[in-house]
């Protein structure tokens, strides 16, 4: 056997010859960055990648990949790359998606693609608005958010996506933002790591339609207090002066301050491993401004995926039953021969 | 003094066909007696055809008249093409039955009556104020009343089963009554039985003397003066079995996958009458084809595209209101000219409609139910055994123009059954399929934007002779390239929004589809080959137009049909095919689609035949709207 090496590649290769059309400013910019830079280093033949997406800004990120794309239709991304999948286990499948796509007209995609563990990452651009049908109020709005379709204000909860792929059994969750380039980078190495369904919401700024609206995260003198960045194995401390930290009482999550309210040792360690969802859950609901937002992996477990699962019962079958054989299939019933 | 009694030797009347419908509540299996039947006499060696008919509910209210369940069986001597008009013989397990299906029944045709379920609260579930055995309304038939229940429950009190359990097998003591009466033999089925109930002995043998006790009763009380013979039909020699419409489709999926060296994947919503499709596909993983269940229908096809743009065959399957919410995924094939196979076997709509009966009403939608201009092949199975051809035809269709097609099938072929001559998998027809490997760009591609005019480059548009576009797949080594759903750029794939090469794509899409028409054979008439009328029919009517247009012509009327397998694109001799007849009636079951169709695209005459009551059509409707033409 002869192991070739992968070529050597710098993020300039992952450039295709399209020219950029997202507005000048828009937080694309920087994942797409990131993103290209990422893929450089991974151990992975660049032809072997697969970039999916639905429609919406988010959704025109394939073109600007030098890798194979498929700009799909709305909402529907996680179905074609399931198929995708299936034709070829051994792609790396990407979906890229925004909170209108993958939450209001594919919401119910994205459950079912994340329930099957399939070998697919789904990144979910947020920017809690409409942008390509020129700013309407997305399923991610927050409640009181004025649009044109809602110049009284939404009425409507939001939907918090984390919450969503844990309870649709999502083997990988994590959170990043596009203003922080180095956390988009180490999300983005996790996630190609993983095997099965994974979803990452990245916070995204719409610089024409939702200007500032991660402002309490994104800019950098708030971002410590209102941000809870999720290491493995460490506690969940923020705040400027690293001294405040989340504890549980009872069911419930509370911000505490160390050394005031409590011993170091009190402060809940994160556990993105864990069996048992429940943590990951209250920490997904999270909510500025009476809670630090999470960024990070909340949940990074292992499951057989479905991939593996179908290759599974395809080598049983054909142990069991030998190679398909047309001529055995057709008669395989009441047969009678007129002389 | 010994008086010998000698038995009175056996009479019997060769008849050319039988036609039998098996009728009785959903849970009285008269869908397994009537399959029996059917697979007794195809080994006897007559031809036939089935027709099952039940009901939406899997168990409606017993003996209620929404919960009757019915399969008729037609086998001859001579070569046949329907299940039958209407019925020699009636089997009917209670009074609901009775009064669904007796209009069926030819005057002086035989009733077998289980008359043990005939009691006041059986009458009332079926809404008789009599009882029709007693009040003289069955005159005109020849009743055979037998008390099945009680019968059967005499039969096999000795076999270990609960009372209830035991009664469940009256619908084989009906099933050996009509064996007795048609002269079929007992052996297929029980060594059916062995195989189906081989670990459950005690039902086996329960069955097993349900059959022969129906049987046996049969002949010792000489329930009629006359027994029926059908003798062997002149059939082509090979060897045989029968086969479903859903069956042959299957099958031609997965043959043509084989001969085409491609795994498939298959991926559905499951929906009636469409879903055993899926049921049989899921069953086949040791040929490399693998199926899911879709959490809907759009999902449904976005997984069998993905699967196409990963170079499998993509298939979906499903019925009227699936390909409604799959139109957009759909369109998506059609732009980004992916292979894409779409079953569709029809049922009654509109919305939820009729989900177990018939009806040919979706050719619009197939060709135009679609945002924008939206060409896609459209072919159609005429008998249940046509589905095999079909479905390699979609397949090599599909791949060899890069097209999504659509297979019209419709609940009356995909349950009806009838023989399949087993083909000999060496001369099936191979699918050749190429995928690039490299780049395809010349000098001569012209410049376009972002010089994709260089040689060394790959572009996904640059099409054939048949103005189709190549098939690379994610994989291969520098052809990385995108698409989606935004109008392309002619050759390079890139988005392009400019005027004039929009027009020239939708143009392209357009012609593509047509150029398939070089493939396809030629309109055949059946019939005179020129003359007065031509009947022109399409997918499952075949049978019962081409039985009509037979006797028809029996009068000496100058009549042709054709019958359209390939709907879009029409085969290329379809207007001279046209020129040789004055008049054209055009049978459907619809209001007219077809009809407005040829109308419009080759401007004749044409007069449409409709029937939209879920049933397929009668032989004789067929001769009454040929009638017309020739007073």
């Amino acid at each position: 056997m002869t192991v070739t090496a992968l070529p050597t590649l710098k993020p300039a290769d992952f450039a295709s010859d399209q020219e950029i059309r997202w507005c000048p400013g828009c937080g694309d910019y920087a994942i797409l960055a990131q993103a290209k830079k990422v893929l450089s280093t991974l151990p992975f033949p660049k032809e072997k990648m697969v970039f999916i997406s639905g429609i919406g800004c988010s959704s025109r990120f394939p073109y600007y990949l030098n890798t194979y794309g498929f700009h799909t239709i709305h909402g529907r991304a996680p179905t074609f790359a399931t198929g995708l999948k299936l034709a070829q286990p051994d792609l790396m499948v990407w979906v890229v998606t925004g909170d209108g796509d993958g939450l209001s007209i594919g919401g119910n995609h994205l459950i079912h693609a994340l329930r099957r563990n399939i070998d697919i990452k789904i990144l979910l651009f947020n920017n809690e608005i409409y942008g390509l049908t020129k700013g309407q109020y997305s399923p991610t709005s927050r409640l009181g958010t004025k649009t044109k379709t809602s110049p009284g204000g939404s009425i409507e909860a939001p939907i918090r996506s984390l919450s969503l792929a844990l309870a649709a059994e999502a083997t990988f969750v994590a959170r990043t933002m596009d203003l922080d380039p180095g956390h988009t980078a180490s999300t983005l190495q996790r996630v190609a790591a993983h095997k099965g369904s994974a979803f990452v919401e990245i916070y995204q700024n719409c610089k024409i339609f939702n200007d500032g609206v991660f402002n309490y995260v994104t800019d950098k003198a708030l971002r410590s207090d209102n941000a809870l960045y999720l290491v493995h194995g460490k506690p969940m401390i923020f705040g400027k002066e690293n001294n405040k930290g989340i504890r549980l009482n009872g069911l419930d999550p509370e911000v505490v301050t160390i050394g005031k309210d409590c011993a170091l040792d009190d402060i809940l360690v994160h556990d993105e491993t864990a069996a048992n969802p429940m943590m990951a859950y209250l920490l997904s609901r999270f909510s500025y401004p009476d809670f630090p937002e999470v960024f990070g992996v909340l949940r990074y477990v292992s499951e057989p995926t479905y991939d593996e699962l179908m290759a599974k019962q395809m080598a049983e079958s054909l142990a069991k039953r030998g190679k398909g054989d047309l001529q055995k299939l057709f008669r395989n019933d009441d047969l009678w021969t007129v002389e | 003094m010994v008086v010998n009694t000698p038995t009175s030797p056996r009479k019997f009347e060769e008849v050319d066909s039988i036609t039998i419908r098996f009728a009785g509540d959903s849970g009285d299996g008269m869908q397994v007696v009537g399959t029996q039947l059917t697979n007794v006499s195809a080994i006897m060696g007559n031809d036939i055809a089935t027709f099952p008919d039940f009901p939406a509910e899997i168990r409606a209210p017993a003996g209620t008249l929404a919960g009757v369940s019915g399969f008729q069986v037609h086998f001859a001597s001579t070569d046949i093409h329907t299940p039958g008009d209407s019925l020699n013989c009636l089997v009917v397990m209670n009074p609901a039955a009775l009064k669904t299906n007796l209009k069926d029944l030819q005057p002086g045709g035989i009733l077998i009556v289980n008359s043990d379920s005939f009691g006041i609260t059986d009458l009332a579930k079926a809404k008789y104020a009599t009882n029709p055995l007693e009040d003289g309304s069955l005159k005109g038939y020849r009743i055979v009343k037998v008390a099945i229940d009680k019968l059967n429950r005499e039969a096999v009190k000795d076999s270990n089963l609960a009372l209830r359990d035991g009664d469940r097998c009256k619908n084989f003591f009906a099933l050996g009554l009509v064996f007795w009466m048609f002269e079929r033999s007992q052996e297929t089925t029980i060594k059916w039985l062995h195989s189906k109930f081989g670990k459950k002995p005690d039902i086996l043998q329960a069955n097993i003397k349900a059959l022969k006790a129906g049987y046996n009763y049969g002949e010792t009380v000489e329930l009629m003066p006359i027994q029926y013979r059908v003798a062997k039909a002149k059939i082509a020699p090979g060897t045989y079995r029968k086969i479903t419409g859903n069956e042959a489709l299957a099958m031609g999926l997965v043959a043509a996958c084989e001969l085409a060296n491609k795994n498939m994947v298959c991926a559905s919503y499951p929906i009636t009458p469409a879903t055993d499709v899926l049921h049989q596909l899921a069953d086949m993983k040791n040929f490399g084809v693998k199926t899911i269940q879709a959490e809907d229908e759009i999902a449904a096809v976005g997984m069998a595209i993905g699967a196409s743009y990963g170079g499998a065959i993509g298939v979906t399957g499903t019925s009227g209101p699936g390909v409604c919410l799959k139109s957009e995924g759909i369109n998506l094939a059609v732009m980004t000219e992916l292979p894409l196979v779409i079953i569709d076997v029809q049922r009654g709509g509109p919305s939820t409609g009729l989900p177990t009966k018939t009806e040919q009403s979706d050719l619009l939608q197939a060709f135009f139910g679609r945002n924008g201009e939206s060409p896609v092949a459209i072919i159609a199975p005429k008998t249940p055994v046509d589905c095999f051809n079909i479905a390699f035809e979609a397949i090599r269709i599909a791949t060899e123009f890069m097209v999504p097609v659509f297979i019209l099938s419709d609940g009356y072929i995909a349950n009806g059954a009838e023989p399949w001559l087993i083909p000999d998998v060496n001369k099936l027809p191979k699918i050749k399929i190429n995928h690039p490997t490299g780049p395809n760009s010349e000098a001569s591609d012209g410049v376009h934007e972002n010089g994709a005019g260089e040689p060394g480059k790959f572009l996904p548009y640059k099409r054939n002779d048949n103005l189709v576009r190549p098939w690379a797949i994610p994989g291969t080594v520098g052809l990385e390239h995108r698409i989606g759903g935004i109008e392309k750029q002619d050759v390079t794939g890139n988005i392009n929004y400019e005027p004039a090469n929009h027009e020239l794509m939708v143009r392209t899409r357009a012609k593509k589809v047509a150029n398939i028409a070089k493939t396809i054979p030629d309109l055949t008439i059946e019939g005179d080959q020129e003359g007065e009328l031509l009947v022109i029919g399409w997918g499952g009517t075949y049978g019962t137009i081409a039985t009509g247009v037979q006797k028809a012509r029996l009068n000496g009327w100058k009549i042709g049909q054709v019958h359209f397998q390939y709907l879009n694109p029409f085969p290329k001799n379809t207007a001279d095919v046209f020129k040789k007849f004055k008049y054209f009636l055009v049978p459907e079951l619809n209001s007219g689609q077809l009809l407005l169709l040829l109308r419009g695209m080759f401007l004749i005459d044409a007069k449409g035949l409709n029937k939209i009551q879920g049933k397929p059509f009668l032989v004789s409707e067929i001769v009454d709207g040929i009638q017309l033409f020739f007073k």
